[in-house]
């Protein structure tokens, strides 16, 4: 009878990151439902250190796949290692962060333990002893309830969604063998290249300040990075700016860039495409500055103001230099 | 080199999604049905790597009878032959089963799928695919080079960019970037009418249909409270009001 609601814990380079934190509180509450425990399994080198920083929120044991063969994430291994430990123990339920390490261990996970799963969940419910996940479909203008019917019922967590809630718990770590033959691991990470120092990752940042296509061109995101720099925020950009050549499609935030829910996302110059929305619509705190009145997004904004933001960005970095 | 490129037929991005009145699903009417934007990169880097290399590319697609349009248009961009799966609607496992039970028959030395796709936004059946095939997979994929019986994949991640290598055969989800598909041809669309598509119920495929991942009800978005636009012609006042706002009303800064 499977038993238990699990999770996936997230570590890159020897240390958790937050989406750890915010499954292991959605665990947390949904076996304190269910009368049921929460056991996080973390696959990594060097790693055991870490169980007491999941215990805090309501981990009550970590089962730890340490060795050196998981110093980089790859597909292969962390999925064989995962799938072996939820194999032999039968849990209900099991969750991982939608990050892009998340997305692609739980998709693989889905294949190895033959299961279903809701993706990119922004709510999950307990209904008659199952699991009701709440999802966004066809790009966030639909939601769906998903149930599944198998065991574990799997779930992807849209990062910054779920609180972190500190619950201290056990967190008594049970050290496993991964058992994976060495010729069984086919996919090897031959470098890292990492981005710019000190570019804030848009799928992590608190505060975004994002430019679209009133921007006018590149060098007008300078007014955006003053303001970003200030408030510690990233600077995305929407796909007509992308399109246009100002911004790399890594900055892009919508439907085919990423999908980002920070607390606070100021659009300027973005008129609010539907596509657009998708990508931020989670965000606690919209600001719209455009000023086209009609524009789509001020629909969508807590906050708005139909100017120029050539001419309000610059007096808004002022006026926040002096708020801080 | 024997090339396999999966492809869905999705609702246009600009299509406006009604869901019915019993939360069952959306209203199909007057929708338009086009390749998932995803796979289109999938298409064209399976095409490429057959200029390059020589081979054919087969497009395999899960779906509907309308789907076979979608099919044609991978094979007006250059796709030599394609497999039909019929089928109304099948959860992510159902239909990487059903795509492996027909791409086991093709035994190819590479299949690209796109990342996700955008009516569900599930983003596993690749993955799911890679699995029951038993070869590997990398994932969300911006740049590709094959050679001697190898790819090396880029692949973004927060903050960063990875090269992995893995042997082929393997699976490849393709993302935005990995390159710019082309549009079929006049020509392309008239030889693609002639060029073979073998059709196959995905219940003879011996795939199941029973779902393992159960959409129960479907509903409009949440709501969001309605916001307010700070009047006034001075942008400066009314910068000085959003500052005010930001930080005592919502707290965010």
């Amino acid at each position: 009878m499977a038993k238990g609601v699990w999770i996936v814990a997230e570590q890159r380079g020897g240390a958790l990151r937050k989406v750890s934190f915010e499954i292991a509180s959605a665990a947390r509450k949904l076996a304190d439902e269910l009368g049921e425990e929460v056991s996080a399994v973390l696959v990594g080198s060097g790693v055991e250190g870490l169980a007491p920083e999941l215990a805090k929120y309501g981990v009550d044991k970590v089962y730890v796949a340490d060795d050196a063969i998981f110093a980089d994430y790859t597909t292969d291994a962390y999925s064989a290692a995962v799938a072996k430990i939820v194999k032999e123990n039968d849990p209900s339920i099991l969750l991982l962060g939608a990050s892009v390490q998340g997305k692609d261990l739980s998709a693989a996970l889905v294949g190895k333990l033959a299961t279903g799963m809701a993706s990119d969940c922004t709510d999950l419910k307990i209904d008659g002893g199952k699991m009701v996940a709440v999802r966004p479909m066809y790009a966030g203008k639909t939601f769906a309830e998903v149930v599944v019917d198998s065991f574990p019922q799997m779930a992807s967590l849209r990062p910054n969604v779920f609180a972190m809630v500190e619950n201290a718990k056990a967190g008594e770590v049970v050290k496993f063998d991964a058992g994976i033959p060495a010729d069984a691991l086919k996919t090897k990470v031959l470098e890292t290249q990492e981005d710019a120092s000190g570019k804030i990752e848009l799928t992590e940042a608190n505060i975004i300040i994002s430019g679209g296509r009133g921007m006018k061109g590149p060098d007008e995101y300078k007014i955006l990075e003053d303001l970003a720099d200030l408030l510690g925020a990233a600077v995305g950009a929407s796909r007509a700016a992308v399109d246009a050549g100002w911004k790399p499609q890594t900055d892009q935030v919508g439907q085919t860039g990423k999908v980002v829910s920070p607390n606070l996302y100021v659009a300027c110059g973005i008129s609010g495409a539907i596509q657009h929305l998708a990508g931020m619509s989670s965000s606690k705190y919209i600001v719209a500055i455009n000023k086209d009145e009609e524009a789509p997004i001020f629909a969508k904004a807590d906050y708005g103001i139909v100017d120029d933001l050539f001419k309000v960005v610059p007096e808004l970095t002022a006026e926040v230099k002096k708020i801080l | 080199m024997n090339i396999v490129a999966c492809v869905k037929q999705v609702p246009d991005t600009e299509a406006l999604i009604k869901v019915k009145a019993d939360g069952s699903g959306i209203e199909e009417g007057g929708i338009k049905w086009v390749m998932n934007p995803y796979d289109e990169y999938g298409v064209e880097e399976a095409l490429k790597l057959k200029e390059a290399n020589g081979g054919e590319v087969t497009i395999v697609s899960l779906g509907p009878a309308r789907a076979m349009e979608t099919i044609r248009t991978a094979l007006a961009m250059g796709a030599e032959k394609g497999v039909h799966i019929t089928i109304d609607e099948a959860d992510a496992y159902n239909t990487a089963a059903a795509l492996a039970a027909a791409i086991k028959e093709i035994n190819p030395d590479i299949i690209f799928c796109g990342q996700r796709a955008i009516d569900d936004d599930s983003a596993q059946v690749g993955s799911i695919l890679a699995e029951l095939l038993e070869i590997p997979q990398v994932t969300i994929v911006t740049g590709l080079e094959v050679a001697d019986g190898k790819v090396k994949a880029i692949k973004p991640i927060e903050g960063a960019q990875l090269v992995i290598e893995s042997p082929m055969p393997c699976v490849i989800t393709a993302q935005k970037g990995l390159n710019e598909p082309r549009y079929a041809s006049l020509p392309g669309i008239m030889k693609a009418k002639k060029k073979p598509v073998d059709v196959k119920d995905a219940a003879a495929l011996g795939v199941s249909i029973e779902p393992k991942a159960k959409v129960i009800k479907m509903t409009p978005p949440p709501e969001r409270a309605p916001g307010k636009i700070i009047g006034g012609d001075d942008p400066a006042v009314k910068a000085a009001e959003l500052a005010k706002l930001l930080r005592e009303e919502a707290k965010v800064i």
